[in-house]
C-alpha cells in the first residue's frame, strides 16, 4: 500500500514537472542563467514564441564547460562575456537594443555541447559565442552551419572549428601556434636540441606539435625526444622527463594545458633537470594553480594573446572589473570571451542588423561584415578577419619572472 | 643499463601508488563483495582535506593526515549507511550503479566547494630522496614512504583479519553472510567497519598519491582509482598481497612500456597484459579458486 501511494506521488510529480517544461518553453530559465543586466530587458523577452527573435533584445548564446575537468575555461569565458554584456547594456546596447546572454554548460563533451546548442536555439539565440573547447566546438560547428547561425569561438583552436563560412575565431589556430613558437625559438636561438611532450588524445596538442615539427626543420631545431601522454594516462611524467634528460635536450616544448604542465615541472625538479621551458596558450593559468611553487616555473615562456598586468587602458579596466566581481585575475579565456562580445557588437553595427531579424539573415549579414571590420580589443590591436574565419593578429610571448607573467 | 634501472625505479614508484589504492579496493570487495567505484573519489576528498588543513590552515602535515583519516572514515561510513545499506538485498548491478553515482556525487561536491582550478599539493613527506650511482638513479622520499606504508598496511590488515574478533567476523561475512548472521555475527556492523577501514586507507592513499603527483583537482582520484581497480583484479581481487603485487607490476609494465615500446601505447600494453593474465588465470595472480555452489 505504502509503495502504491509513493509511486502515485512520483507519477504526479513527474507529470507536473513535464507540464512545467511545456509551459515555459525555455524563457523561464533565461533569467536565472543569464546576467543581472538583462533584467530590464526581460519584460519584453517573456511569453513569446522562441525560434525567431522578438525584436526587443539581441539574444546571444554562449556554450562552454562550467563543470567538469575543463571548467576553468568555461567559467572564465562565461564571466568575460557577462562583463562585456553588462558594459554594452549599460552604454545603451547595440544600436539602442539591449543584449540578453544565455550561457549553457557542455562539460567539455561534444554531445552535450550539441544539446546545449539546441537548448539555446529553442531559447531564440541569434548569435553564438562558443564553444570554448575544440572538440565540442567542431561538433557544434556542424549544426550551426546547417542552421546558418553566426558562430564566433573565443578559444576553439582546432582548424576544423571554423571550417565553415559561418564560423570565426578570436584566438590563434593550433598550427599557427606551433609555427610561431618554432619560429620564435629558432630566430632567437633559444635552443637547437628540443624535446617535446604532447597529449596524443587531444587534437589541440597534436595539431600544435605537428606544425611545430614541420617548422622546426626549417629553423635548424632538432627534436631529440618526443613523448606522448593521453587523457587517461597523465599523472606520471617520469618517463617522458627522463627521456628528454637522457637525450640532452636544452629546451622542453610543452604544447598542452597547465594542469599537466605543473606536474611536468614538478617532475623535472625532482629529477634535477632544468632546461628552458616553452609552452603555448594552454599554459596560461599556471600561476593560478593554488599553492603552486612559482619558482618551478621561473623563466618559463609561453605564447599568449593577453597579459593581465599590461599597461593598456582597456586591459586595466577589464582586469579591474573582473577582479572586483569575481575576486581573481582573469586569464586569456576570459579576455578572449570579453573581446568576442565586442566583436559581435562591431560586426552587428557594421552589418546594420536589427533585433527582429532571424538568425540566418543575421548570419548572412555578419559574415560579410566580419571581413570588413578592424578590431581593437584586449587580446590585440588592429585585428582583422579572413573569410576563412582566421584572425590576423600578432602573437605575444610571455615569460614568468619572479612569479609573474611579463610580456617579452 | 642505468636507464633501465632508473625506469624500473620509476615504475615501482608509480606502482606503489596503484598498490596502496588497490589495497582499499580489494579490502572492500573481499569482505562486502561489492565494487566500490567511489573509492577513487574518497581518495580525492582525503587529498583535499589534507590540502585545506596543511596549506590552508597551516597545521603540521601529521595532524593534517590524521584529520583526513578521520574525515574519510566518517565519510565512508556515511556513504555505506545512506547509499549501500538500503540496497543490501538488491542485485549486484544496482549496487554497482549506485557506487558510480556516489563517485559522480563526490566529484561534483568537491567541484562546488573547491572549484575546478588545479591546486598544487605540498608533499607531506620530508625525507630526502635517495641518490644512487652518482645521481643516475633517484628514489624519491615519497616512493620510499609509499612502499613502506603499503607493507605496513598489508601486514596490519592481514593480521587484523586473521587474529581479531571483528576480523574473523569479516571473513565469516565474506564466506556466507546469511550463515554468519545465523551464527550471531552482526553483518551490518561488520560491513560498516569494512567501509570505515577501507576509507581510512583511502585517506592515506590520497595523501601519498597527491604527494607523488601534486596536481589536485576534483577529478584527481578518478583515473588512478580505475587503474588501481585493474591492479586489484590483476593481483586477484579480494587478496591483500595480490593487490600489492598487482599494483607494483602494473606500474612497472606501464613505465617500461612507455619507455621501450611506445609512449602512446602504454595503456594498451597494460590492458593487454591484464587480458592475458585473466585468460590464463581468471581469478588473477593470487586469487582464490572459488567453487560455485550448485
Amino acid at each position: 500500500m505504502k509503495k502504491k501511494a509513493l509511486s502515485l506521488l512520483l507519477a504526479c510529480a513527474m507529470t507536473f514537472s513535464l507540464a512545467a517544461c511545456g509551459n515555459s518553453g525555455g524563457d523561464t530559465q533565461a533569467p536565472a542563467e543569464s546576467t543581472e543586466a538583462d533584467s530590464d530587458a526581460e519584460a519584453g523577452g517573456d511569453a513569446e514564441t522562441p525560434a525567431a527573435g522578438d525584436g526587443s533584445v539581441f539574444k546571444i548564446g554562449g556554450i562552454g564547460p562550467t563543470t567538469g575537468g575543463a571548467s576553468a575555461y568555461g567559467i572564465a569565458v562565461q564571466r568575460g562575456m557577462e562583463i562585456a554584456v553588462e558594459e554594452i547594456n549599460a552604454a545603451g546596447g547595440i544600436g539602442g537594443v539591449q543584449i540578453e546572454l544565455n550561457f549553457q554548460d557542455d562539460e567539455h563533451d561534444p554531445e552535450k555541447s550539441v544539446n546545449a546548442y539546441n537548448t539555446l536555439k529553442d531559447w531564440g539565440m541569434q548569435v553564438l559565442v562558443g564553444s570554448v573547447t575544440s572538440n565540442p566546438c567542431i561538433a557544434v560547428a556542424e549544426q550551426s552551419y546547417n542552421d546558418n547561425m553566426f558562430q564566433l569561438t573565443p578559444s576553439g583552436t582546432a582548424v576544423k572549428c571554423v571550417q565553415y563560412d559561418n564560423a570565426f575565431r578570436m584566438c590563434f589556430s593550433d598550427p599557427n601556434q606551433g609555427l610561431e613558437s618554432a619560429k620564435y625559438i629558432g630566430e632567437n636561438g633559444l635552443a637547437t636540441k628540443v624535446a617535446v611532450i604532447y597529449d596524443s588524445s587531444d587534437p589541440y596538442s597534436v595539431g600544435i606539435y605537428e606544425a611545430f615539427r614541420a617548422e622546426a626543420a626549417n629553423q635548424n631545431i632538432e627534436i631529440v625526444s618526443d613523448a606522448a601522454f593521453t587523457a587517461d594516462n597523465k599523472t606520471d611524467f617520469s618517463t617522458a622527463v627522463q627521456g628528454a634528460k637522457n637525450a640532452g635536450a636544452e629546451l622542453l616544448y610543452m604544447p598542452f594545458y597547465y594542469t599537466e604542465a605543473s606536474l611536468v615541472l614538478a617532475e623535472c625538479s625532482k629529477q634535477s633537470y632544468a632546461p628552458l621551458f616553452f609552452g603555448v596558450d594552454g599554459m596560461d593559468g599556471i600561476l593560478s594553480v593554488e599553492n603552486f611553487d612559482a619558482s618551478l616555473a621561473e623563466d618559463l615562456m609561453y605564447m599568449a594573446p593577453f597579459v593581465a598586468n599590461s599597461d593598456d587602458e582597456m586591459v586595466k579596466s577589464f582586469v579591474g572589473k573582473y577582479q572586483e566581481k569575481y575576486g581573481e585575475i582573469p586569464n586569456q579565456f576570459a579576455a578572449d570571451a570579453y573581446d568576442c562580445v565586442y566583436v559581435v557588437k562591431a560586426a552587428m553595427e557594421e552589418a546594420g542588423v536589427t533585433a527582429d531579424m532571424d538568425a540566418s539573415a543575421i548570419c548572412d549579414a555578419m559574415k560579410t561584415a566580419m571581413t570588413a571590420i578592424t578590431f581593437d580589443g584586449i587580446t590585440g590591436k588592429g585585428i582583422s578577419w579572413e573569410a576563412s574565419g582566421e584572425p590576423n593578429k600578432a602573437p605575444l610571448i610571455v615569460q614568468i619572472k619572479g612569479g609573474e607573467g611579463v610580456a617579452l | 643499463m642505468m636507464g633501465f634501472i632508473s625506469y624500473l625505479v620509476n615504475g615501482i614508484s608509480l606502482g606503489s601508488v596503484y598498490a596502496i589504492i588497490a589495497l582499499g579496493y580489494t579490502m572492500v570487495y573481499g569482505i562486502a563483495k561489492m565494487l566500490n567505484f567511489a573509492h577513487g573519489d574518497v581518495i580525492m576528498i582525503g587529498g583535499f582535506v589534507v590540502f585545506t588543513a596543511v596549506s590552508g590552515m597551516g597545521l603540521p602535515p601529521v595532524i593534517g593526515v590524521l584529520i583526513s583519516v578521520v574525515v574519510c572514515t566518517i565519510l565512508g561510513m556515511v556513504i555505506e549507511r545512506i547509499a549501500y545499506k538500503p540496497l543490501r538485498g538488491a542485485s549486484k548491478l544496482a549496487v554497482l550503479i549506485t557506487a558510480i553515482g556516489v563517485s559522480y556525487f563526490l566529484q561534483n561536491v568537491a567541484l562546488l566547494i573547491y572549484g575546478s582550478n588545479t591546486k598544487s599539493f605540498t608533499s607531506v613527506v620530508s625525507i630526502e630522496p635517495l641518490s644512487l650511482a652518482d645521481g643516475a638513479i633517484i628514489i624519491s622520499g615519497e616512493t620510499i614512504v609509499t612502499i613502506l606504508a603499503c607493507i605496513v598496511i598489508m601486514i596490519a590488515l592481514t593480521s587484523f583479519i586473521k587474529y581479531s574478533k571483528s576480523g574473523r567476523a569479516m571473513l565469516a561475512v565474506s564466506e556466507d553472510s546469511g550463515a554468519a548472521q545465523l551464527m550471531g555475527v552482526n553483518v551490518n556492523a561488520t560491513i560498516a567497519l569494512t567501509f570505515a577501514i577501507g576509507s581510512a586507507l583511502a585517506a592515506i592513499a590520497g595523501v601519498l598519491l597527491c604527494s607523488s603527483y601534486p596536481a589536485l583537482t576534483p577529478y584527481t582520484g578518478a583515473m588512478p582509482g580505475i587503474k588501481a581497480f585493474v591492479a586489484a583484479v590483476f593481483g586477484g581481487i579480494g587478496s591483500i598481497p595480490g593487490a600489492f603485487i598487482g599494483g607494483i607490476l602494473l606500474g612497472v609494465i606501464e613505465i617500461l612500456g612507455k619507455a621501450y615500446i611506445s609512449s602512446q601505447l602504454a595503456d594498451a600494453i597494460v590492458f593487454a597484459v591484464l587480458i592475458i593474465v585473466l585468460l590464463v588465470k581468471p581469478t588473477g595472480l593470487l586469487g582464490k579458486q572459488i567453487q560455485e555452489k550448485v
